[in-house]
Formats: structure tokens, C-alpha cells, sequence
């Protein structure tokens, strides 16, 4: 690991002024899981990190039905699972951080890191950039590509969004805020991601000198949720797909669904082919393989990854039996 | 950076790079050569230690982040008279091991699953145990070891 | 009795030979006090790093390692392969530098500068036809007359393609050594090794070709506990040699340099892939008549290591076979726990299942039909073994033929395989030594891989003196000791349990000699029991050990225990036989583990408890290479995608969800043949018996391993039941 100074500053202000305005020679630093392994590998270089952890304002959680929750950046993964609202009226919130367990993991990383950690793609995590490129060209279409997008994967992008959180975060309709130097803006939480088209363009909508402060998850009662997810081992593995969903029943119908998949395009990826087939429906197997199959009717699998339109397929439908199937 | 960090009961202040690991902080400069290096990269779970009581793998903490904290390693488990923690005597009673490279991990990570629930079914230590691999014992003897423990533990607090 | 004088006890005189006795180690290691060669630190220790070949084959144009040597902290760089040098694999070696840590020396050998000429790489061998002359022959064989088997129109006939990738070792602790110069003319390592009387020998060749003189009797190697070998930690290795001359270079200071995790997954290990097409015959009651296989497979530069197939029923009346080595820049092979084996049971084992399918035929009953053709030896052994297997996996229950018709996504198969492997004690030796004081110490520079050995030594000296197995002290592990051979092949507890034995027995007679006076009989009227020697079956005629041993007055028996040696201890060739059982949900591919039985023979055991670890053990990294492990490479840029433990992936505790169940065979017909090594037959059979279970389960075979969802939807795709 390279050299680098450390701050660690107590106010969100002070944090803001230690940020310059490009990339590459700061990062922040939460809980640190991804950032020090990136480090280690030379994939990230920075000459001064700047941690988080101490500016007690974004280690806050509140709720209530009016205003919802507020996750700070920083808290910790234990912590919104230990939490009881959350626990009472977030059980796909739960789900989800339960999905990017290791136990390790949960007490040191954070909500904030969980959503803007870095793709896990091999080529990326190799040295060749987050567009996989040598010689100008990627590696991606004619190389490993079995965990690669499927969807949203024209190019120069393949890689996969990692985040667990944020299917089940846009299924909600959650938001972030971010600030920086010039003050604070609110985004949805599926505007924080982006497809990057040129090299050093990054996957978040996030300037260099911007830090997210907070998730804003509003209260949606009578909103049942579910995610599922699949992956080659139980546990310590990423998902090779996986499904959030947010929807209501009523009078035996579904509505306002919301179908979000993760990990197979390099954003999470909404399917408003999948909530059209769902919309004013009644709820049953059928219709859930019909949902699954709208939401991978436009994959475009690589040589090597079609087997996961499947996934995508299944993970969708069983995340939509899942919800059906709770109370609430 | 000075740091100081509460490591099994003892205080000590060090001036570190901030690109030192936790891990390297607690082999190189503690000599607590317990905690090991396996996969670098927070996988294997092979350097998890208590940072104020909660399991983490050392490998990718830094030092610094550990600023402040109280942290616990295999070495810190035994008592005073190196009188075997029940997690210790678990593992060797019922052959939770065989090279041991990755036992003070499991131990600690076991550790945390204990002190959040004492009496843990098997499937909830297979789970508390996700973040920890081993390449040779096969795991059977592993859930034992922590279900020898947890017993133990219950017989000491009934006993007492 | 007794006819030879070393022979082990009849049964019911053992003591604790063959009951379960608590690892000696197990304090050690639970407390955080066991050393292994990456938790060495010597005083004023540098810290080793090396700069590694980007390319997969390139030859070195120029290097410059001064700006590394410049840089404040470094104590010594070097050069490993320099200029005109042909690098076959990335990650090969180029140069090192030692610093004051470990952030200095990476720091150096990021200012090491080297140019390179790119030259043509292939980095994988999947597809023969696009090998090119990189493909070798490697043997081809034949025996009877296949073509005519073949043709026979009574037969019936199944042909398949079968598959297993490079995998790599992956051992917790990465490889390496700390090594320091004491003088000028002797050296200490601390190595991370299964072969601690080997590397001082290996160390003294390497040196004295560099012009830099050593005996290798000032060689000492330490290697108290190790994280996992399986094969790949026989040698001092490059970066040994390399951390002598920079120690050397460092004025003697000791230099540790462990290899860094993608290091380790690159260059330091790797079993060769075995792919084939396999033709197989029978008659229609399911007798076997001919075998004909085509393979190929991958070591790297080097050979590829040929499976031995037919494997098991090697007396299969016909038989062809053609093997074809090809040549890769993926990074050298290394013997891994039982080489060739579980590549070749794979290869026969899922075509004879597939065979069975075809005949209609219960694979459990069609290894019995034709278990005769295994080697005379072990014929009974199996048909012992299968029938166990059997029960204890409740195959009549369960299996059920191909495609498990129960409604839904969730299928259940069954899946059986059986493995042999030789497992006769090496060469080795040890000292015994009793003191006045009734202590008492055994040693060798044997080495204890977490596999027992330490509590084998104790089990059997403390048996045969009739002492408590924590009476005995095992000093192990430092090439000071008398000699011991490698642990691999399954070869240590043979050897040890062997050496210890004799080495125990004659000490002890020496100790009934010079105790038999004050008991008032002949030496050979006395016998050790209980923690006393006695008159034979008469107990009130006795001393208590420590007064016994008081006997020898200012002497201390010294024996030298050897192996080969008189009488028979130990044999060879054990038999084993596996069923596992899966789930496999249609929809994912995802391959669930429910029960692995295994049944396994190893002769006499010395402690039950670590046999069975070993057997465990065995059965999960046979799970890690059956359904996650692999060593993916890129064509195009020739490297290894996941050197690293987050895709290079191994199996969890999640991923062994059921149960699994071992039975060693013992008693009558089994201990009767001494001791024989355990360490590789568990392993060899999981790839075939799982992968034969996910046939039943779903109806149509998965050709390669791992078995991922991709291939097993792949498979699926192409036919099955779902």
C-alpha cells in the first residue's frame, strides 16, 4: 500500500474543505472494507484519506412515520440490522444487509460504503480500469465475462453494480443526500448511479469533493418487500442476481410495484416491464415467472453470462412470491 | 499518527503510518502473532479480532481506525493463569482444527456469536461463522467445538 | 502374540492405539501461542518483497534494481532472473529487495525498472483443437482388443466428455520463509514446509550454485506448525533461495519473505486440468469389456502428469488410451493431495456412471458386478465398503435412476465413487531417549501438517511404554533432528507411527535390562503396563515407572528408531468408497450438499479422532474443487482473473449444510496390515461422487467441475428432466 496522510475530521464542513475537486489524490473513508483491499491492490492510490467516522452527525438513525428513516453514512450495517424500526418496518431493508453479510463485514461496514463501494469486476479489480480497457479495447466481450452485466451493457461498460442496498433502496424510493463545498442536493437513490461511457468517468453521481451524508427511506406502510438473491455459495460470495421488490395488495390486486435488480447491468437495474406485467394483477406463481420474464426480455448476455438471465428471471419471481407471501 | 489502543486489558500508545494495518500493528509492533495473515483481502477471516467487542477482520482495518478502541485477540481469551477460554477448550476438546491456522479467527468470530446469544442453534453458529474459512477440518467439528462451548458456558453460570 | 519383536499389540492390548486421543497441539494452536513460519520474528528481521512478471511469457530486456537499493530502509536487493531471461508464466520472479518493513520494501520494488519482449502465450487448454503444437503427445496404450469389444453388437455402449480445471492449493498460510545468516558460514530458516529435512539440502544446492559456499550440515531448518501444504510445500522453493542471499547481502540480518496471496494462487501451486473423451462398453448384464479414452491436460510448462484410467478397474479385459500433454504459460504444477488421482476418478468413475444409466442399471449394483476387475488386493475391501456405503447412505431409499420425477425444482440424487492410494510409511527416523527421571522424549525432523503426527508420535511411544500419552514429550520439527522424509503421499503416519514404535521398543528393553536384576527375573520377563513394569501377568512384581527408570542411575537410554526396519509395521494400498447426496434446484443450478458418506480403509489406527479429521477434511476440499474452485485465466492478457480468495472460492460453512458421515473400516481383515496414510484417499473421490449424484438428481450429466450454475443450467439446457 502506498503512502498516505490521514484525517480525521469532526465536522462534515471541515471534511468537505480536505476534499479536492478531482479524483485520485483523496478518498473517504467509513468503514474502510473495500477502500483498504482497493488500496492494497493499487487500485486506488490516494495520498490522503479522509475518515468519516468521527463527524458524529452522520452516524445518526432516525424514524418516524412522517418524515421515515434516516440512515447517517455511517452507520454500520450491525447497526440498521439491530434496529427496531427498522426490524419492524424495513424487512427488506433487512434482507438486503443480511445478504452482504459475513458477521465481520456487517459490524465494519457501513450503510454509505455499502452504496458507493467499487465494482467487483475482475478486470477492474486487475488493474485495466472500470471500463476493462488494453490496447484501447475491452477485455470484457471476449474474455471471463460469466459475471457480467446482461442488461445495460452496450459498452464501454460490463461491469456489475455491487451494492446490495440499492435495489431495495430505489424499490422504496429512497433518497441521499450529498453535500459538498457549495452546499447540500438530494438525489433518488437510482440517480447516484451511472452507466460511466469514457474512461475516468465514475459509476456514482458523486463529485470528488462531495460526501453522502444521509439515506432517506420514506415510510410506506402496507408495502410489503421482499429480495432474493442468488450466488454459488451461501455466504462470502457476490450474487450472480439478484431481485428487490416493493409492492401493496389491495382488493386482491397488486399495486405500485416496484421490480429492481442488482448485480447485472452496471447500475441496479429497474424493470418497468416487470411492474407493468404486475400492475392491477392478482397475485399468483404465474404471474411471477410472467414479471421474471418481462424483466429479462431486453437482456443482452455475453458470451459466457447468458445463464444468468435465468438467474435474473428466477430471482425476480421469487422475490415477487416472497413479498406476495408476507403480511403487511 | 499516535494512536492508542487497549489490546487484552493493556493500553498502549504507538506513533504509526496511517497505511499500517491493524494486523501488522498487533504482530509487529504487540508481537500478538495469534492473529494471522491468510487472504489479505477480508475473505478468510483468518486475522479477526474484538474491536470494542464486535468481530472485524484486521486485515483491512488500519491501524489508525482502531484509534481509541479496545481489541481482543486469541492471546487476550486465555485467563491470567492461561487457563483455556470454553471457546479454547471447545475447539481442542472436539477437534476443531487441524493445521489451526484459521482457529483464533474462528474462536474470536464464535466469541461475538456467544456474547450476542448464548445458547445458538446450529444453524445460527453456521451462520455467525460465514465470514471464516477453513481449508482442512471440514466444519462439522467446528459447530461442535461452539456448541461444546456455549454448553460450557451455561454449566459455569449455573455453577456460579 | 507377538512373532517379531516391533510388532504392534494384539488387539485389546493397545492402550491408546486405535481409540480417540485429543491432539497434542491443540493447546498451542487454541491459544494463540503456535508459531508458523509467517509469525516468525527475529530480532532486527527485514522484510523480503519481489517484483513479479507482469507477462505470461516475455523475455527480460533490461533491469535496473539500484533506484530500489537507493531508497532509505532497503538493506539489500537483487536481481532473481536477469536480462536474455525467458519468463514462462506472470507472476514469475524478476528481483527483490529486503527493507526495514514491509510498506519500505513495497515501496523499493515499485522503483525497480524492467523492460520486457512480449512473446506468444496460451493459458488455456480446454479446447485441444486450438492447442496447436503446444499439445504433446503423452502416452498412448493399449491392451486386448478394444476396437473388437467396441464393435461387438451385444454391447452397449456410452461415450462422454469429462472435465476438471487447473485448481490451485489456496493453503491459509501463504508460502515462504524467514531466513538469517548466523556467521558466516551457517544458516537458520524458518520455513513454511512439509519437508523440514529436506530443505537444508535443497537450500545448501541452491546456494552453492551462486557461488555462495555453505555445508548443508549448517543448514538448520525450524518448522514447528504449518497452515496447510497439500502438496505444494516441498521445497526451499525460488524465494527461499532468494531471502538467503538477501539476508546474506543484509550482512546476515534475517530476511522473511512471504509470498502475498496472489503471489501464492499464481506461482505457488496448481494441480493439472484432465479433459477427455471416454468411451465405455459392457455387455448387457453389465459386465464391463472395454475402455477407450482420449485426454488431455495442462501442468504448466512442464508435463501434465498422467491419470491413471481406467482408474480403480484397471483389469478391464480391453482397453485404449491416449494422453496428450499440453504446454502452458499458467504457472507450474505442484503435487496436489493425491496427484493424478482425483482427476483420473473422475474421468472413470462419472463415465461408468453414466454407463450404469445407459444399462439401466443401479450404479451401486454395477460396481459390484464389476469390482472384481479392481486389483486382487482390494476387491473384498470394496465389496465391503460399498455394501456399508450403502447403508449408511441409505442408497436403497434414496437413489432412484436418472432424474428425480418429484414435482417442483428441487431434485435429489445419489451419487457413489470408491478411490485408492498406496500410502506406505517413507524413509525416516527418530530418536527415543528415557531419562533417569522417567521422562521421556521422542524426536525427528518429521513435521506435523496439522494431520496428528505430533499426537501419532505420543500415542505410540506412550502405548508401548505403557505410559500416559501426555507422559511422552514430541519434539519435532527442526532439521537438527534425525532425518524424516517428506509428508506427502500419505506417507508420515506410517513412517512416524513406524520409527516410534521401534525406537520405543528398544529402548524399553533396555530399561526392562537394567531393571530386571532388583525385580529378580530375566530382561525378557518383563513387561511395561499401566505406568509400571512388571513380571508378566504378575503386577504385585513391579516398580512404578519413575522408579524404574531411577534404576538406570547416571544413564540415559538413547535409541535411534528407523524406518524401513524389521518386522511389518505398516503396508501399502487402502481402499475407500463415497456416496454423496445432493439437492439440485433446476431453476438456479445451484448444487445443495445434503450427506457425504464416507467409508474408508487405512489398516490400524493409531488415533481415531485425527484419522477422522482427516477424512473430514478431505471430504470438504473435495467439495471445494466439486463445485467453486478454479483457476480462471484470460487469453488475452495471460494472467489468473482471481488470484485472490474472493473469486478464487472456496467453500464456506454455509456450503457444507448437511451432514457428513465417516466410517473407517477396522478390526479383523483391516488392522492386521499395520499402518497405512490417510491423508489423500478422502479427497479423490468427491469430484466423481457428487458429480454422479447431480446426474441422478437431474437426469443428464454436468461435464466439467466445478459444478456452477452456469454449467449445471448449461447442462440442463441441453436435456435432463427439468
Amino acid at each position: 500500500m502506498q503512502a498516505f496522510e490521514y484525517a480525521s475530521p469532526r465536522s462534515l464542513q471541515e471534511a468537505i474543505r480536505l476534499l479536492p475537486a478531482q479524483w485520485g489524490p483523496t478518498d473517504v473513508l467509513a468503514g474502510g472494507t473495500d477502500l483498504v483491499s482497493a488500496m492494497k491492490d493499487g487500485i486506488s492510490t490516494p495520498q490522503r484519506l479522509v475518515n468519516i467516522k468521527q463527524i458524529a452527525e452522520l452516524h445518526r438513525m432516525t424514524f418516524s412515520p412522517r418524515a421515515g428513516l434516516h440512515i447517517g453514512a455511517t452507520v454500520t450495517l450491525r447497526e440498521l440490522l439491530d434496529d427496531g424500526a427498522v426490524q419492524q418496518h424495513y424487512p427488506g431493508l433487512i434482507q438486503a444487509a443480511e445478504a452482504a453479510r459475513s458477521e465481520q463485514l456487517l459490524n465494519m461496514g457501513t450503510v454509505g460504503g455499502e452504496l458507493l463501494q467499487r465494482p467487483r469486476c475482475w478486470y477492474y479489480r486487475n488493474g485495466y480500469g472500470l471500463l476493462a480497457l488494453r490496447d484501447g479495447k475491452s477485455l470484457v466481450p471476449e474474455g471471463e465475462n460469466q459475471y457480467h452485466a446482461i442488461l445495460g451493457n452496450a459498452g464501454p461498460a460490463y461491469f456489475v453494480s455491487p451494492s446490495f442496498l440499492a435495489p431495495i433502496l430505489i424499490a422504496l424510493g429512497a433518497t441521499v443526500q450529498l453535500h459538498g463545498p457549495r452546499g447540500a442536493r438530494s438525489l433518488p437513490v437510482q440517480k447516484l448511479f451511472v452507466t460511466p461511457t469514457r474512461v475516468g468517468q465514475r459509476e456514482h453521481d458523486l463529485a470528488p469533493n462531495e460526501i453522502l451524508t444521509e439515506i432517506r427511506v420514506p415510510y410506506r406502510p402496507g408495502v410489503r418487500t421482499a429480495v432474493y438473491e442468488i450466488r454459488e455459495k451461501e455466504a462470502l460470495d457476490w450474487p450472480l442476481a439478484m431481485a428487490a421488490v416493493a409492492l401493496r395488495q389491495e382488493g386482491g390486486v397488486l399495486r405500485d410495484p416496484r421490480v429492481v435488480l442488482g448485480q447485472v447491468a452496471p447500475v441496479p437495474w429497474p424493470s418497468p416491464e416487470a411492474e407493468r406485467t404486475l400492475t392491477g394483477k392478482k397475485p399468483s406463481e404465474d404471474l411471477a415467472d410472467a414479471a421474471g420474464r418481462a424483466a429479462v426480455a431486453q437482456a443482452t448476455p455475453l458470451s459466457k453470462n447468458g445463464y444468468k438471465v435465468q438467474l435474473a428471471r428466477i430471482a425476480v419471481k421469487r422475490a415477487i412470491l416472497s413479498a406476495v407471501q408476507q403480511g403487511g | 499518527m499516535k494512536i492508542r489502543v487497549k489490546i487484552n486489558g493493556v493500553t498502549r500508545e504507538d506513533d504509526v503510518e496511517p497505511r499500517l494495518l491493524l494486523v501488522h500493528y498487533l504482530r509487529e509492533l504487540a508481537g500478538l502473532t495469534g492473529t494471522h495473515i491468510g487472504c489479505e483481502t477480508s475473505i478468510c477471516g483468518a486475522c479477526t479480532v474484538l474491536m470494542n467487542g464486535a468481530a472485524v477482520k484486521s486485515c483491512t482495518v488500519l491501524a489508525v481506525q482502531a484509534d481509541g478502541s479496545e481489541i481482543t485477540t486469541i492471546e487476550g481469551l486465555s485467563g491470567r493463569n492461561g487457563q483455556l477460554h470454553p471457546l479454547q477448550q471447545g475447539f481442542w476438546e472436539e477437534h476443531g482444527l487441524q493445521c489451526g491456522y484459521c482457529t483464533p479467527g474462528m474462536i474470536l468470530a464464535a466469541h461475538q456469536l456467544l456474547s450476542r446469544n448464548p445458547h445458538p442453534s446450529r444453524a445460527e453458529i453456521r451462520k455467525a461463522l460465514e465470514g471464516n474459512l477453513c481449508r482442512c477440518t471440514g466444519y462439522q467439528h467446528i459447530v461442535k467445538a461452539v456448541e461444546w462451548a456455549a454448553e460450557k458456558v451455561r454449566a459455569q453460570a449455573e455453577h456460579a | 502374540m507377538a512373532s517379531c519383536k516391533y510388532d504392534w499389540p494384539a488387539a485389546g492390548q493397545r492402550d491408546a492405539i486405535g481409540k480417540s486421543t485429543d491432539r497434542i497441539d491443540g493447546p498451542a494452536k487454541v491459544s494463540g501461542r503456535a508459531k508458523y513460519t509467517y509469525d516468525i520474528n527475529r530480532p532486527g528481521m527485514l522484510f523480503g518483497k519481489m517484483l513479479t512478471c507482469p507477462h505470461a511469457h516475455a523475455k527480460i530486456k533490461s533491469i535496473d534494481v539500484s533506484p530500489a537499493l537507493k531508497h532509505p530502509g532497503v538493506k539489500a536487493a537483487l536481481v532473481i532472473q536477469d536480462v536474455g531471461s525467458e519468463i514462462q508464466w506472470a507472476g514469475d520472479e524478476i528481483a527483490a529487495v529486503a527493507a526495514v518493513d514491509e510498506a519500505t520494501a513495497e515501496d523499493a520494488v515499485r522503483l525497480i525498472r524492467v523492460e520486457y519482449d512480449v512473446l506468444p502465450h496460451l493459458v488455456r487448454e480446454e479446447n485441444l483443437s486450438k492447442d496447436g503444437d503446444r499439445a504433446k503427445p503423452a502416452g498412448e496404450q493399449k491392451v486386448g482388443d478394444p476396437d473388437k469389444a467396441f464393435a461387438d453388437p451385444e454391447a452397449v455402449i456410452s461415450e462422454g466428455f469429462y472435465g476438471i480445471p487447473v485448481i490451485t492449493h489456496c493453503c491459509l498460510e501463504t508460502h515462504g520463509n524467514v531466513v538469517e545468516w548466523r556467521g558466516a558460514d551457517s544458516i537458520l530458516t524458518h520455513s513454511s514446509t512439509q519437508n523440514v529435512s529436506g530443505i537444508p539440502s535443497q537450500l545448501g544446492a541452491a546456494l552453492r550454485a551462486k557461488k555462495i559456499n555453505v555445508q548443508d550440515s549448517n543448514i538448520e531448518t525450524i518448522c514447528q506448525y504449518i497452515g496447510g501444504g497439500f502438496g505444494s510445500k516441498f521445497s526451499i522453493d525460488r524465494w527461499g533461495v532468494v531471502a538467503a542471499e538477501l539476508s546474506k547481502q543484509a550482512g546476515g540480518k534475517p530476511v522473511k519473505l512471504m509470498l502475498d496471496r496472489d503471489e501464492d494462487l499464481e506461482v505457488a501451486g496448481a494441480r493439472p486440468s484432465y479433459f477427455g473423451h471416454v468411451k465405455v462398453a459392457a455387455s448387457k448384464d453389465g459386465t464391463l469389456t472395454a475402455w477407450s479414452s482420449e485426454t488431455w491436460g495442462t501442468g504448466g510448462p512442464g508435463p501434465s502428469g498422467v491419470p491413471p484410467v481406467p482408474y480403480i478397474l484397471t483389469n478391464i479385459p480391453n482397453i485404449y488410451k491416449k494422453h496428450t500433454s499440453v504446454s502452458t504459460n499458467i504457472g507450474p504444477a505442484r503435487a496436489w493431495r493425491a496427484p493424478n488421482h482425483p482427476q483420473a476418478c473422475l474421468m472413470t468413475l462419472a463415465a461408468l456412471d453414466d454407463l450404469a444409466a445407459k444399462l439401466a442399471m443401479d450404479a451401486m449394483e454395477f460396481l459390484q458386478k464389476n469390482i472384481h476387475l479392481a486389483p486382487s488386493y482390494l476387491v473384498n475391501t470394496y465389496q465391503q465398503e460399498l455394501s456399508k456405503a450403502a447403508e449408511l447412505s441409505e442408497w436403497s431409499k434414496y437413489w432412484h435412476p436418472r432424474g428425480d420425477k418429484t414435482p417442483g425444482h428441487l431434485k435429489r440424487g445419489l451419487g457413489v465413487s470408491l478411490h485408492t492410494w498406496g500410502g506406505r510409511g517413507h524413509a525416516g527416523s527418530c530418536n527415543v531417549i528415557v531419562r533417569p527421571d522417567g521422562s521421556v522424549t521422542v524426536q525427528s525432523g518429521t513435521q506435523d501438517l496439522g494431520t496428528g503426527t505430533r499426537t501419532v508420535i505420543a500415542v505410540v511411544a506412550a502405548s508401548t511404554f505403557g505410559l500416559p500419552v501426555d507422559a511422552i514429550q514430541v519434539e519435532i520439527g527442526d532439521s537438527r533432528y534425525p532425518f524424516d522424509g517428506a509428508s506427502g503421499g500419505s506417507t508420515t503416519v506410517g513412517a512416524a507411527s513406524a520409527w516410534t514404535r521401534r525406537g520405543s521398543v528398544d529402548a524399553l528393553n533396555e530399561l526392562f535390562a537394567a531393571v530386571a536384576p532388583s525385580l529378580g527375573v530375566q530382561a525378557n520377563q518383563l513387561e511395561a503396563r499401566d505406568g509400571r513394569i512388571q513380571v508378566q501377568g504378575n503386577p504385585s512384581k513391579s516398580l512404578s515407572w519413575k522408579d524404574a527408570c531411577a534404576k538406570l542411575g547416571a544413564k540415559t537410554i538413547h535409541t535411534v528408531g528407523k524406518n524401513p526396519g524389521p518386522c511389518n509395521l505398516g503396508s501399502v494400498g487402502v481402499g475407500g468408497v463415497q456416496v454423496a447426496d445432493v439437492t439440485v434446484d433446476t431453476e438456479t443450478g445451484k448444487v445443495k450438499i445434503n450427506r457425504l458418506v464416507a467409508v474408508q480403509d487405512c489398516g490400524l489406527i493409531i488415533d481415531k479422532l485425527t484419522a477422522e479429521s482427516q477424512v473430514y477434511g478431505g471430504l470438504i476440499m473435495g467439495v471445494c474443487y466439486s463445485l467453486f474452485e478454479e483457476k480462471v485465466m484470460d487469453q488475452t492478457i495471460g494472467r489468473m482473473l482471481n488470484a485472490n480468495m474472493e473469486f478464487y472460492k472456496l467453500a464456506g460453512i454455509g456450503d457444507i449444510g448437511g451432514e457428513l458421515i465417516v466410517h473407517m473400516m477396522t478390526g479383523p481383515g483391516y488392522d492386521e496390515r499395520g499402518v497405512i496414510g490417510l491423508g489423500e484417499p478422502p479427497v479423490i473421490s468427491p469430484g466423481a461422487a457428487i458429480s454422479n449424484a447431480v446426474a441422478n438428481a437431474i437426469g443428464v450429466r454436468v461435464s466439467q467441475l466445478p459444478l456452477t450454475p452456469r454449467r449445471v443450467l448449461a447442462a440442463l439446457a441441453k436435456g435432463g428432466i427439468a
